[in-house]
Protein backbone atom coordinates (compact mmCIF):
# COMPACT_ATOMS: atom_id res chain seq x y z
CA UNK A 1 0.00 0.00 0.00
CA UNK A 2 0.71 3.55 -0.35
CA UNK A 3 3.29 3.82 2.88
CA UNK A 4 3.96 7.83 2.90
CA UNK A 5 0.57 9.41 5.54
CA UNK A 6 1.20 12.46 3.53
CA UNK A 7 -0.05 11.17 0.47
CA UNK A 8 -3.93 10.48 2.58
CA UNK A 9 -3.43 13.57 3.36
CA UNK A 10 -3.71 14.47 0.30
CA UNK A 11 -6.24 12.16 -1.46
CA UNK A 12 -9.19 12.43 1.23
CA UNK A 13 -11.42 9.69 0.34
CA UNK A 14 -14.10 12.42 -0.80
CA UNK A 15 -11.56 13.85 -3.32
CA UNK A 16 -10.77 10.40 -4.65
CA UNK A 17 -15.14 9.83 -4.84
CA UNK A 18 -15.17 13.30 -6.25
CA UNK A 19 -12.42 12.15 -8.91
CA UNK A 20 -13.92 9.43 -9.59
CA UNK A 21 -17.52 10.38 -10.08
CA UNK A 22 -17.60 13.99 -10.73
CA UNK A 23 -20.78 15.81 -10.05
CA UNK A 24 -21.73 18.35 -12.99
CA UNK A 25 -18.83 17.19 -15.41
CA UNK A 26 -20.51 18.41 -18.84
CA UNK A 27 -21.33 20.97 -21.35
CA UNK A 28 -23.92 23.63 -19.96
CA UNK A 29 -25.83 23.93 -23.22
CA UNK A 30 -28.01 26.50 -21.42
CA UNK A 31 -25.01 28.74 -19.88
CA UNK A 32 -24.58 32.46 -20.31
CA UNK A 33 -21.19 32.84 -18.54
CA UNK A 34 -17.65 30.50 -19.36
CA UNK A 35 -14.46 30.51 -19.53
CA UNK A 36 -11.46 28.91 -19.92
CA UNK A 37 -8.39 27.47 -18.10
CA UNK A 38 -5.39 25.59 -18.47
CA UNK A 39 -2.34 24.69 -16.89
CA UNK A 40 -0.07 23.63 -19.92
CA UNK A 41 2.97 22.35 -17.66
CA UNK A 42 0.88 19.64 -15.99
CA UNK A 43 -1.46 19.21 -19.00
CA UNK A 44 -4.51 20.47 -17.07
CA UNK A 45 -7.40 22.09 -18.71
CA UNK A 46 -11.20 23.16 -17.65
CA UNK A 47 -13.94 24.69 -19.57
CA UNK A 48 -16.26 26.26 -16.88
CA UNK A 49 -19.85 27.26 -18.03
CA UNK A 50 -22.47 28.84 -15.59
CA UNK A 51 -25.88 29.95 -15.82
CA UNK A 52 -26.59 33.43 -14.18
CA UNK A 53 -30.01 34.41 -13.40
CA UNK A 54 -31.29 37.45 -11.83
CA UNK A 55 -27.28 37.50 -9.87
CA UNK A 56 -27.62 33.82 -8.63
CA UNK A 57 -25.63 30.88 -10.23
CA UNK A 58 -28.54 28.43 -11.18
CA UNK A 59 -26.42 25.92 -12.91
CA UNK A 60 -22.84 25.27 -13.37
CA UNK A 61 -20.56 22.11 -15.58
CA UNK A 62 -17.21 21.78 -15.98
CA UNK A 63 -15.46 20.10 -19.48
CA UNK A 64 -11.82 19.03 -19.64
CA UNK A 65 -9.06 17.05 -17.86
CA UNK A 66 -6.57 16.88 -15.46
CA UNK A 67 -5.15 15.17 -12.76
CA UNK A 68 -7.43 14.28 -9.14
CA UNK A 69 -6.96 17.19 -7.17
CA UNK A 70 -8.03 19.70 -10.19
CA UNK A 71 -11.09 17.36 -11.16
CA UNK A 72 -12.54 16.76 -7.33
CA UNK A 73 -11.71 20.22 -6.55
CA UNK A 74 -13.92 21.36 -9.89
CA UNK A 75 -16.30 18.89 -8.59
CA UNK A 76 -16.78 19.87 -4.91
CA UNK A 77 -16.91 23.86 -6.12
CA UNK A 78 -19.89 23.43 -8.44
CA UNK A 79 -21.56 21.75 -5.84
CA UNK A 80 -21.10 24.50 -3.49
CA UNK A 81 -21.87 27.51 -5.92
CA UNK A 82 -24.59 25.89 -7.43
CA UNK A 83 -27.85 28.23 -5.70
CA UNK A 84 -25.73 30.61 -4.83
CA UNK A 85 -26.02 34.58 -5.20
CA UNK A 86 -23.17 35.29 -7.77
CA UNK A 87 -21.27 37.60 -4.82
CA UNK A 88 -21.33 34.53 -2.41
CA UNK A 89 -19.91 31.70 -5.08
CA UNK A 90 -16.84 35.28 -5.81
CA UNK A 91 -16.67 35.07 -2.09
CA UNK A 92 -16.24 30.90 -1.84
CA UNK A 93 -13.11 31.93 -4.86
CA UNK A 94 -11.79 34.08 -2.52
CA UNK A 95 -12.13 31.93 0.66
CA UNK A 96 -10.42 29.22 -1.51
CA UNK A 97 -7.85 30.63 -2.14
CA UNK A 98 -6.96 31.74 1.53
CA UNK A 99 -7.53 28.01 2.45
CA UNK A 100 -4.80 27.23 -0.32
CA UNK A 101 -2.32 30.36 1.11
CA UNK A 102 -2.68 29.74 4.92
CA UNK A 103 -3.49 25.42 5.10
CA UNK A 104 -6.38 27.06 7.51
CA UNK A 105 -9.96 26.70 7.39
CA UNK A 106 -11.37 29.89 6.05
CA UNK A 107 -13.13 32.76 9.00
CA UNK A 108 -16.23 33.59 8.16
CA UNK A 109 -17.54 31.11 5.76
CA UNK A 110 -18.38 27.32 5.86
CA UNK A 111 -16.95 25.69 2.69
CA UNK A 112 -18.50 21.86 4.26
CA UNK A 113 -17.03 19.40 2.05
CA UNK A 114 -14.39 21.44 -0.01
CA UNK A 115 -12.40 21.74 2.77
CA UNK A 116 -11.12 18.35 2.22
CA UNK A 117 -8.60 20.14 0.36
CA UNK A 118 -6.77 21.17 2.76
CA UNK A 119 -3.91 18.81 3.13
CA UNK A 120 -3.31 20.13 -0.80
CA UNK A 121 -2.24 23.24 1.07
CA UNK A 122 1.38 21.06 2.45
CA UNK A 123 1.74 20.21 -1.45
CA UNK A 124 3.10 23.43 -2.88
CA UNK A 125 2.99 22.29 -6.23
CA UNK A 126 -0.06 21.04 -6.44
CA UNK A 127 -1.84 24.22 -5.08
CA UNK A 128 -1.91 25.44 -8.66
CA UNK A 129 -4.35 22.08 -9.41
CA UNK A 130 -6.67 22.66 -6.70
CA UNK A 131 -6.94 26.47 -7.78
CA UNK A 132 -7.33 25.67 -11.70
CA UNK A 133 -11.39 25.76 -11.59
CA UNK A 134 -11.58 28.29 -8.88
CA UNK A 135 -9.88 30.95 -10.79
CA UNK A 136 -11.66 29.89 -14.12
CA UNK A 137 -15.08 29.90 -12.53
CA UNK A 138 -14.39 33.27 -11.17
CA UNK A 139 -12.90 34.81 -14.63
CA UNK A 140 -16.44 33.34 -16.15
CA UNK A 141 -18.80 35.17 -13.40
CA UNK A 142 -16.61 38.46 -13.55
CA UNK A 143 -16.35 38.72 -17.09
CA UNK A 144 -20.17 39.01 -16.79
CA UNK A 145 -22.78 38.84 -20.55
CA UNK A 146 -21.65 38.62 -23.20
CA UNK A 147 -18.43 36.92 -22.46
CA UNK A 148 -15.70 38.75 -24.44
CA UNK A 149 -12.64 36.59 -25.75
CA UNK A 150 -10.03 36.41 -22.63
CA UNK A 151 -6.78 34.75 -22.50
CA UNK A 152 -7.38 31.09 -20.74
CA UNK A 153 -6.64 31.39 -16.47
CA UNK A 154 -4.12 30.07 -15.29
CA UNK A 155 -2.69 29.10 -12.18
CA UNK A 156 0.65 28.00 -13.49
CA UNK A 157 3.39 29.93 -12.23
CA UNK A 158 5.68 29.74 -14.99
CA UNK A 159 5.46 27.17 -17.76
CA UNK A 160 8.90 25.61 -19.94
CA UNK B 1 46.19 12.27 -21.22
CA UNK B 2 44.76 8.80 -21.38
CA UNK B 3 41.89 7.36 -19.29
CA UNK B 4 42.46 4.29 -17.57
CA UNK B 5 39.49 2.32 -17.99
CA UNK B 6 37.35 1.10 -15.30
CA UNK B 7 35.19 -2.03 -15.03
CA UNK B 8 30.93 -1.31 -15.31
CA UNK B 9 30.14 -2.08 -11.96
CA UNK B 10 26.99 -0.34 -10.80
CA UNK B 11 28.03 -1.15 -7.19
CA UNK B 12 31.04 0.42 -7.38
CA UNK B 13 29.93 3.45 -9.25
CA UNK B 14 26.47 3.83 -7.18
CA UNK B 15 29.45 4.31 -4.15
CA UNK B 16 30.41 7.46 -6.21
CA UNK B 17 27.43 9.16 -5.86
CA UNK B 18 26.37 10.49 -1.86
CA UNK B 19 23.06 11.56 -2.79
CA UNK B 20 21.88 7.75 -3.79
CA UNK B 21 22.49 7.51 -0.17
CA UNK B 22 19.80 9.58 0.77
CA UNK B 23 15.81 8.93 1.22
CA UNK B 24 13.08 10.24 0.26
CA UNK B 25 9.64 10.03 2.98
CA UNK B 26 11.33 7.02 4.77
CA UNK B 27 12.10 5.22 1.37
CA UNK B 28 15.55 4.60 -0.51
CA UNK B 29 15.78 7.50 -3.25
CA UNK B 30 15.40 5.66 -6.64
CA UNK B 31 16.50 8.62 -9.33
CA UNK B 32 14.62 8.14 -12.51
CA UNK B 33 15.02 11.72 -13.99
CA UNK B 34 17.94 11.29 -15.64
CA UNK B 35 16.58 13.10 -18.46
CA UNK B 36 16.22 16.21 -16.61
CA UNK B 37 19.33 16.36 -15.49
CA UNK B 38 22.07 13.73 -13.70
CA UNK B 39 23.38 13.42 -10.31
CA UNK B 40 27.06 14.39 -9.17
CA UNK B 41 29.44 11.76 -8.72
CA UNK B 42 31.76 12.60 -5.54
CA UNK B 43 34.55 13.58 -7.68
CA UNK B 44 32.68 16.00 -10.18
CA UNK B 45 31.62 17.53 -6.38
CA UNK B 46 35.35 17.68 -5.02
CA UNK B 47 36.66 19.21 -8.16
CA UNK B 48 34.42 22.46 -7.69
CA UNK B 49 35.84 22.60 -3.93
CA UNK B 50 39.14 21.87 -5.18
CA UNK B 51 38.87 24.64 -7.90
CA UNK B 52 37.61 27.33 -4.93
CA UNK B 53 40.59 26.03 -2.81
CA UNK B 54 43.39 25.91 -4.57
CA UNK B 55 43.34 27.56 -7.82
CA UNK B 56 40.49 30.21 -8.35
CA UNK B 57 41.45 33.14 -10.21
CA UNK B 58 40.08 34.93 -13.47
CA UNK B 59 41.19 33.11 -16.96
CA UNK B 60 43.07 34.43 -19.98
CA UNK B 61 44.12 37.77 -17.77
CA UNK B 62 46.91 37.27 -15.46
CA UNK B 63 50.24 36.64 -15.71
CA UNK B 64 50.35 35.56 -11.98
CA UNK B 65 50.34 32.19 -11.33
CA UNK B 66 46.72 31.23 -9.82
CA UNK B 67 45.21 33.04 -13.39
CA UNK B 68 47.64 30.68 -15.37
CA UNK B 69 46.49 27.46 -13.72
CA UNK B 70 42.69 27.98 -14.12
CA UNK B 71 42.83 29.25 -17.63
CA UNK B 72 45.21 26.12 -18.38
CA UNK B 73 42.44 23.71 -16.32
CA UNK B 74 39.68 25.51 -18.00
CA UNK B 75 41.55 24.74 -21.62
CA UNK B 76 42.04 21.33 -20.92
CA UNK B 77 38.57 20.81 -21.13
CA UNK B 78 38.25 21.66 -24.60
CA UNK B 79 40.53 18.48 -25.61
CA UNK B 80 38.33 16.23 -23.31
CA UNK B 81 35.36 17.18 -25.13
CA UNK B 82 36.82 17.28 -28.22
CA UNK B 83 38.29 13.46 -27.77
CA UNK B 84 34.66 12.54 -26.35
CA UNK B 85 32.77 13.45 -29.51
CA UNK B 86 35.40 13.33 -32.03
CA UNK B 87 36.27 17.10 -33.18
CA UNK B 88 39.15 17.73 -35.09
CA UNK B 89 40.48 20.45 -33.30
CA UNK B 90 40.14 21.86 -29.61
CA UNK B 91 39.02 25.77 -31.18
CA UNK B 92 35.83 24.05 -32.50
CA UNK B 93 34.14 23.40 -28.64
CA UNK B 94 32.38 26.68 -27.48
CA UNK B 95 31.30 26.66 -23.99
CA UNK B 96 28.09 27.58 -23.34
CA UNK B 97 25.47 27.44 -20.27
CA UNK B 98 23.89 24.64 -21.68
CA UNK B 99 21.85 22.98 -24.95
CA UNK B 100 19.63 25.68 -25.00
CA UNK B 101 21.77 28.47 -25.44
CA UNK B 102 24.03 26.49 -27.67
CA UNK B 103 21.02 26.13 -29.88
CA UNK B 104 20.19 29.56 -29.54
CA UNK B 105 23.70 30.86 -30.42
CA UNK B 106 23.10 28.72 -33.95
CA UNK B 107 20.15 30.60 -34.34
CA UNK B 108 21.23 33.80 -33.64
CA UNK B 109 25.06 33.69 -34.29
CA UNK B 110 24.83 31.73 -37.45
CA UNK B 111 21.62 31.37 -39.12
CA UNK B 112 19.99 34.99 -38.19
CA UNK B 113 23.10 36.33 -40.18
CA UNK B 114 23.83 33.79 -43.01
CA UNK B 115 19.90 33.05 -43.78
CA UNK B 116 17.00 35.11 -45.55
CA UNK B 117 13.67 35.18 -46.05
CA UNK B 118 11.99 32.12 -47.36
CA UNK B 119 15.10 29.91 -46.52
CA UNK B 120 13.87 26.87 -45.09
CA UNK B 121 14.79 24.99 -41.93
CA UNK B 122 14.06 21.55 -41.41
CA UNK B 123 13.18 20.65 -38.28
CA UNK B 124 11.07 17.12 -36.51
CA UNK B 125 7.90 17.34 -34.76
CA UNK B 126 9.63 15.61 -31.93
CA UNK B 127 11.89 18.62 -30.78
CA UNK B 128 12.43 20.16 -26.99
CA UNK B 129 10.88 23.53 -26.91
CA UNK B 130 14.95 24.64 -26.75
CA UNK B 131 15.29 23.81 -30.87
CA UNK B 132 11.45 24.73 -31.86
CA UNK B 133 11.24 28.20 -30.20
CA UNK B 134 14.50 30.32 -31.16
CA UNK B 135 13.68 29.05 -34.79
CA UNK B 136 10.06 30.57 -34.46
CA UNK B 137 11.51 34.03 -33.13
CA UNK B 138 14.35 33.99 -36.11
CA UNK B 139 10.85 33.13 -38.38
CA UNK B 140 9.23 35.98 -36.94
CA UNK B 141 12.58 38.23 -37.36
CA UNK B 142 14.07 37.97 -40.70
CA UNK B 143 11.12 35.64 -42.44
CA UNK B 144 12.62 31.99 -42.63
CA UNK B 145 10.44 29.35 -43.76
CA UNK B 146 10.30 26.20 -41.04
CA UNK B 147 9.03 22.83 -42.02
CA UNK B 148 8.54 20.16 -39.31
CA UNK B 149 9.41 16.39 -39.78
CA UNK B 150 5.97 14.39 -38.91
CA UNK B 151 6.65 11.94 -36.33
CA UNK B 152 5.01 8.35 -36.46
CA UNK B 153 2.50 6.82 -33.70
CA UNK B 154 5.50 4.51 -32.38
CA UNK B 155 7.75 8.19 -31.69
CA UNK B 156 9.60 7.69 -35.03
CA UNK B 157 9.97 9.86 -38.03
CA UNK B 158 8.61 9.87 -40.74
CA UNK B 159 11.38 9.12 -43.37
CA UNK B 160 9.39 9.21 -46.32
CA UNK B 161 8.45 12.75 -45.35
CA UNK B 162 11.44 13.65 -44.29
CA UNK B 163 12.82 13.38 -47.85
CA UNK B 164 10.54 15.07 -49.55
CA UNK B 165 10.76 17.90 -46.99
CA UNK B 166 14.32 18.26 -47.31
CA UNK B 167 14.86 20.12 -50.30
CA UNK B 168 16.52 22.63 -52.39
CA UNK B 169 15.16 25.49 -50.26
CA UNK B 170 16.83 23.75 -47.46
CA UNK B 171 19.71 25.88 -45.76
CA UNK B 172 19.63 24.01 -42.31
CA UNK B 173 18.37 20.81 -41.06
CA UNK B 174 18.23 21.07 -36.93
CA UNK B 175 17.03 18.01 -35.37
CA UNK B 176 17.29 16.17 -32.16
CA UNK B 177 19.80 12.85 -32.05
CA UNK B 178 17.50 11.36 -29.01
CA UNK B 179 13.86 12.52 -28.23
CA UNK B 180 14.05 13.49 -24.43
CA UNK B 181 10.21 12.85 -23.84
CA UNK B 182 10.22 9.43 -25.69
CA UNK B 183 13.35 8.04 -26.18
CA UNK B 184 13.35 7.89 -30.21
CA UNK B 185 16.83 8.11 -31.31
CA UNK B 186 16.29 9.69 -34.91
CA UNK B 187 19.19 8.40 -37.87
CA UNK B 188 20.74 11.90 -38.39
CA UNK B 189 23.03 10.16 -40.81
CA UNK B 190 20.27 9.42 -43.06
CA UNK B 191 19.02 12.86 -42.66
CA UNK B 192 22.21 14.55 -42.72
CA UNK B 193 23.45 12.85 -45.80
CA UNK B 194 19.88 14.83 -47.16
CA UNK B 195 20.22 17.78 -45.88
CA UNK B 196 24.14 17.78 -47.11
CA UNK B 197 23.45 16.69 -50.43
CA UNK B 198 21.13 19.94 -50.99
CA UNK B 199 23.90 21.94 -49.52
CA UNK B 200 22.21 22.72 -45.76
CA UNK B 201 24.13 22.38 -42.89
CA UNK B 202 23.02 20.25 -39.88
CA UNK B 203 22.88 20.95 -36.47
CA UNK B 204 22.50 18.32 -33.87
CA UNK B 205 20.70 18.60 -30.50
CA UNK B 206 22.82 16.32 -28.40
CA UNK B 207 21.13 16.92 -24.70
CA UNK B 208 19.72 13.22 -24.68
CA UNK B 209 22.47 11.22 -26.36
CA UNK B 210 26.05 12.75 -25.51
CA UNK B 211 25.80 11.23 -21.64
CA UNK B 212 24.23 8.39 -22.71
CA UNK B 213 26.22 7.11 -26.05
CA UNK B 214 29.17 6.62 -28.05
CA UNK B 215 28.99 10.26 -30.62
CA UNK B 216 31.11 11.05 -33.05
CA UNK B 217 30.55 14.10 -35.09
CA UNK B 218 31.79 12.88 -38.18
CA UNK B 219 29.74 9.55 -38.00
CA UNK B 220 26.63 11.36 -37.52
CA UNK B 221 27.04 14.15 -40.49
CA UNK B 222 27.37 17.05 -37.52
CA UNK B 223 28.21 20.83 -38.57
CA UNK B 224 26.38 21.62 -35.24
CA UNK B 225 26.32 19.60 -32.27
CA UNK B 226 24.57 21.03 -28.89
CA UNK B 227 24.99 19.45 -25.16
CA UNK B 228 24.43 19.87 -21.34
CA UNK B 229 27.03 19.54 -18.95
CA UNK B 230 24.60 18.78 -16.17
CA UNK B 231 22.69 15.69 -18.41
CA UNK B 232 26.07 14.37 -18.01
CA UNK B 233 27.46 13.89 -14.19
CA UNK B 234 28.45 17.89 -14.54
CA UNK B 235 27.33 21.04 -13.06
CA UNK B 236 24.54 22.89 -14.01
CA UNK B 237 25.52 25.90 -16.25
CA UNK B 238 27.67 23.93 -18.52
CA UNK B 239 27.21 23.08 -22.07
CA UNK B 240 28.78 22.97 -25.13
CA UNK B 241 28.38 24.05 -28.77
CA UNK B 242 30.49 21.88 -30.98
CA UNK B 243 31.09 23.48 -35.04
CA UNK B 244 33.84 22.45 -37.82
CA UNK B 245 35.83 25.36 -37.43
CA UNK B 246 34.60 26.62 -40.92
CA UNK B 247 31.33 26.83 -39.87
CA UNK B 248 32.34 28.91 -36.48
CA UNK B 249 34.50 31.47 -38.44
CA UNK B 250 31.08 32.91 -40.23
CA UNK B 251 29.22 32.93 -37.26
CA UNK B 252 28.80 36.18 -35.26
CA UNK B 253 28.97 36.80 -31.27
CA UNK B 254 26.01 36.76 -29.89
CA UNK B 255 27.52 39.20 -26.63
CA UNK B 256 30.22 41.58 -26.93
CA UNK B 257 31.96 42.65 -23.77
CA UNK B 258 35.62 41.13 -22.13
CA UNK B 259 37.46 38.17 -23.30
CA UNK B 260 36.30 37.70 -26.72
CA UNK B 261 37.69 41.27 -28.53
CA UNK B 262 41.44 41.30 -29.41
CA UNK B 263 41.45 45.15 -29.96
CA UNK B 264 38.72 47.99 -28.73
CA UNK B 265 39.30 51.66 -29.36
CA UNK B 266 36.02 53.94 -29.03
CA UNK B 267 34.85 53.43 -32.23
CA UNK B 268 34.79 49.84 -33.16
CA UNK B 269 36.42 46.61 -31.74
CA UNK B 270 37.80 43.36 -33.38
CA UNK B 271 36.88 39.52 -32.45
CA UNK B 272 38.81 37.36 -30.31
CA UNK B 273 40.00 34.03 -32.27
CA UNK B 274 37.12 31.31 -32.10
CA UNK B 275 36.19 29.93 -30.15
CA UNK B 276 36.97 33.12 -27.62
CA UNK B 277 34.85 35.17 -29.60
CA UNK B 278 31.37 33.28 -28.18
CA UNK B 279 32.81 33.32 -25.12
CA UNK B 280 32.15 36.92 -23.62
CA UNK B 281 32.56 37.78 -19.86
CA UNK B 282 33.80 35.53 -16.99
CA UNK B 283 32.86 32.44 -17.75
CA UNK B 284 31.79 29.22 -15.80
CA UNK B 285 34.96 28.33 -14.82
CA UNK B 286 34.69 25.86 -12.20
CA UNK B 287 31.82 24.58 -14.29
CA UNK B 288 33.90 23.95 -16.17
CA UNK B 289 36.13 22.20 -14.94
CA UNK B 290 34.56 20.23 -12.66
CA UNK B 291 33.03 18.98 -16.58
CA UNK B 292 35.92 17.98 -17.27
CA UNK B 293 36.16 14.96 -14.41
CA UNK B 294 32.39 14.19 -15.54
CA UNK B 295 34.25 13.38 -18.92
CA UNK B 296 37.08 11.20 -17.28
CA UNK B 297 34.56 9.51 -15.40
CA UNK B 298 32.48 8.59 -18.57
CA UNK B 299 35.77 8.09 -20.21
CA UNK B 300 36.96 5.40 -18.10
CA UNK B 301 33.25 3.55 -18.33
CA UNK B 302 33.45 3.96 -22.13
CA UNK B 303 30.77 5.33 -23.64
CA UNK B 304 29.72 1.75 -25.15
CA UNK B 305 29.61 0.39 -22.03
CA UNK B 306 27.18 2.87 -20.41
CA UNK B 307 24.54 2.77 -23.54
CA UNK B 308 25.22 -1.61 -23.15
CA UNK B 309 23.86 -0.64 -19.31
CA UNK B 310 20.90 1.23 -20.50
CA UNK B 311 19.91 -0.48 -22.82
CA UNK B 312 19.47 -3.74 -20.14
CA UNK B 313 17.73 -1.45 -18.09
CA UNK B 314 15.26 0.17 -20.72
CA UNK B 315 14.49 -3.56 -21.97
CA UNK B 316 14.37 -5.07 -18.70
CA UNK B 317 11.74 -1.67 -17.88
CA UNK B 318 9.67 -2.02 -20.74
CA UNK B 319 8.60 -5.42 -19.59
CA UNK B 320 7.68 -4.76 -16.30
CA UNK B 321 5.73 -1.59 -17.36
CA UNK B 322 3.77 -3.70 -20.16
CA UNK B 323 3.13 -6.29 -18.23
CA UNK B 324 0.89 -4.09 -15.85
CA UNK B 325 -2.71 -3.91 -16.63
CA UNK B 326 -3.72 -0.26 -17.46
CA UNK B 327 0.00 0.80 -18.82
CA UNK B 328 0.39 2.58 -22.48
CA UNK B 329 4.32 2.92 -23.09
CA UNK B 330 5.30 5.68 -25.57
CA UNK B 331 7.77 5.38 -28.15
CA UNK B 332 9.47 2.86 -30.16
CA UNK B 333 9.15 -0.38 -28.83
CA UNK B 334 13.06 -1.41 -29.97
CA UNK B 335 15.44 -1.20 -27.97
CA UNK B 336 17.80 -0.25 -30.30
CA UNK B 337 15.90 2.34 -31.52
CA UNK B 338 15.70 4.55 -28.04
CA UNK B 339 17.90 5.48 -25.30
CA UNK B 340 17.17 4.72 -21.64
CA UNK B 341 13.80 6.93 -21.59
CA UNK B 342 10.62 5.30 -20.91
CA UNK B 343 7.52 7.82 -21.09
CA UNK B 344 4.04 6.12 -20.27
CA UNK B 345 0.06 6.60 -18.83
CA UNK B 346 -1.96 4.57 -16.94
CA UNK B 347 -4.95 4.38 -17.59
CA UNK B 348 -7.45 6.46 -15.49
CA UNK B 349 -4.70 8.02 -13.65
CA UNK B 350 -3.19 11.56 -14.45
CA UNK B 351 0.79 11.80 -14.56
CA UNK B 352 0.56 14.26 -12.13
CA UNK B 353 -1.18 11.92 -9.57
CA UNK B 354 1.38 8.75 -10.82
CA UNK B 355 4.40 11.04 -10.05
CA UNK B 356 2.85 11.82 -6.11
CA UNK B 357 2.46 8.00 -5.94
CA UNK B 358 5.93 7.43 -6.97
CA UNK B 359 7.32 10.24 -4.55
CA UNK B 360 5.70 8.57 -1.58
CA UNK B 361 7.92 5.57 -2.65
CA UNK B 362 10.85 7.57 -2.92
CA UNK B 363 10.41 7.28 -6.75
CA UNK B 364 11.43 10.36 -8.62
CA UNK B 365 9.77 10.67 -12.47
CA UNK B 366 9.02 13.60 -14.68
CA UNK B 367 5.55 14.26 -15.45
CA UNK B 368 4.22 16.70 -17.60
CA UNK B 369 5.12 17.31 -21.30
CA UNK B 370 8.84 17.35 -20.74
CA UNK B 371 8.86 20.58 -22.70
CA UNK B 372 7.84 18.62 -26.05
CA UNK B 373 4.06 19.64 -26.33
CA UNK B 374 4.28 18.88 -30.06
CA UNK B 375 4.78 15.38 -29.24
CA UNK B 376 2.12 15.37 -26.42
CA UNK B 377 -0.09 16.64 -29.31
CA UNK B 378 1.18 13.88 -31.93
CA UNK B 379 0.58 11.30 -28.62
CA UNK B 380 -3.07 12.96 -28.19
CA UNK B 381 -1.83 12.86 -24.42
CA UNK B 382 -2.25 15.94 -22.45
CA UNK B 383 0.87 14.62 -20.59
CA UNK B 384 3.03 11.86 -19.59
CA UNK B 385 4.94 10.30 -16.67
CA UNK B 386 8.73 9.68 -17.77
CA UNK B 387 11.77 7.45 -16.24
CA UNK B 388 14.96 7.89 -17.75
CA UNK B 389 17.90 5.95 -16.53
CA UNK B 390 21.32 6.29 -15.95
CA UNK B 391 24.93 4.47 -14.85
CA UNK B 392 23.89 4.19 -11.62
CA UNK B 393 20.34 2.53 -12.16
CA UNK B 394 19.71 -0.98 -11.33
CA UNK B 395 17.08 -3.89 -12.26
CA UNK B 396 15.79 -3.63 -8.60
CA UNK B 397 15.44 -0.02 -9.19
CA UNK B 398 13.35 -0.89 -11.74
CA UNK B 399 11.36 -3.33 -9.52
CA UNK B 400 10.46 -0.83 -7.50
CA UNK B 401 9.48 1.62 -10.37
CA UNK B 402 7.11 -0.83 -11.22
CA UNK B 403 5.82 -1.82 -8.16
CA UNK B 404 4.85 2.06 -7.46
CA UNK B 405 3.11 2.13 -10.60
CA UNK B 406 1.28 -0.57 -9.45
CA UNK B 407 0.14 0.47 -6.11
CA UNK B 408 -0.61 4.09 -7.92
CA UNK B 409 -3.13 1.69 -9.70
CA UNK B 410 -4.51 0.18 -6.85
CA UNK B 411 -4.89 3.64 -5.03
CA UNK B 412 -6.81 5.32 -7.93
CA UNK B 413 -8.77 2.06 -9.19
CA UNK B 414 -12.16 2.54 -10.27
CA UNK B 415 -11.52 5.60 -11.35
CA UNK B 416 -12.24 4.52 -15.16
CA UNK B 417 -11.57 1.08 -14.42
CA UNK B 418 -7.75 1.59 -14.25
CA UNK B 419 -7.69 -1.98 -13.17
CA UNK B 420 -8.90 -3.56 -15.79
CA UNK B 421 -7.69 -5.22 -18.84
CA UNK B 422 -4.14 -3.52 -20.26
CA UNK B 423 -4.55 -1.84 -23.38
CA UNK B 424 -1.55 -1.46 -26.19
CA UNK B 425 0.90 0.41 -26.81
Amino acid sequence: MVGDPGLDELYREIILEHYRSPKRKRHLEAHNRHADGSNPLCGDQIVVEARVDDGRVSDVGFTGQGCSISQASASLMTDYVVGRPVDEALEAVGAFQQMMTTGEAPSGVDLGDIEALLGVAKFPVRVKCASLGWKTLEQALKRGEPASEAAPVTTDERSM
Amino acid sequence: MTIERRAFDTRSIRRDFPILKREVHGKPLVYLDNAATSQKPVQVIAEITRYYRDTNANIHRGVHTLSQEATQQYEDVREKVRALIGGRRVEEVVYTSGTTMSLNLVARGWARHRLRAGDEVVLTEIEHHSNIVPWQQLRDEIGIVLRFIPMLPDGTLDMEEARRLIGPRTRLLSVTHASNALGTIVPVRELADLAHAQGALVCVDGAQSVPHMPVDVTELGADFLAFSGHKMLGPTGTGVLWARHEVLEEMEPLFGGGDMILTVTLEESTWNEIPYRFEAGTPNIEGVIALGKAIDYLTALGMDQVRAHEVELLDYALRRLGDLPGVTLFGPPEVERRGGVVSFDLEGVHPHDIGQVLDSHGVAVRTGHHCAQPVMAALRVPATARASFYIYNTPDEVDALAEAVADAARFFGGATGATGAAHGG
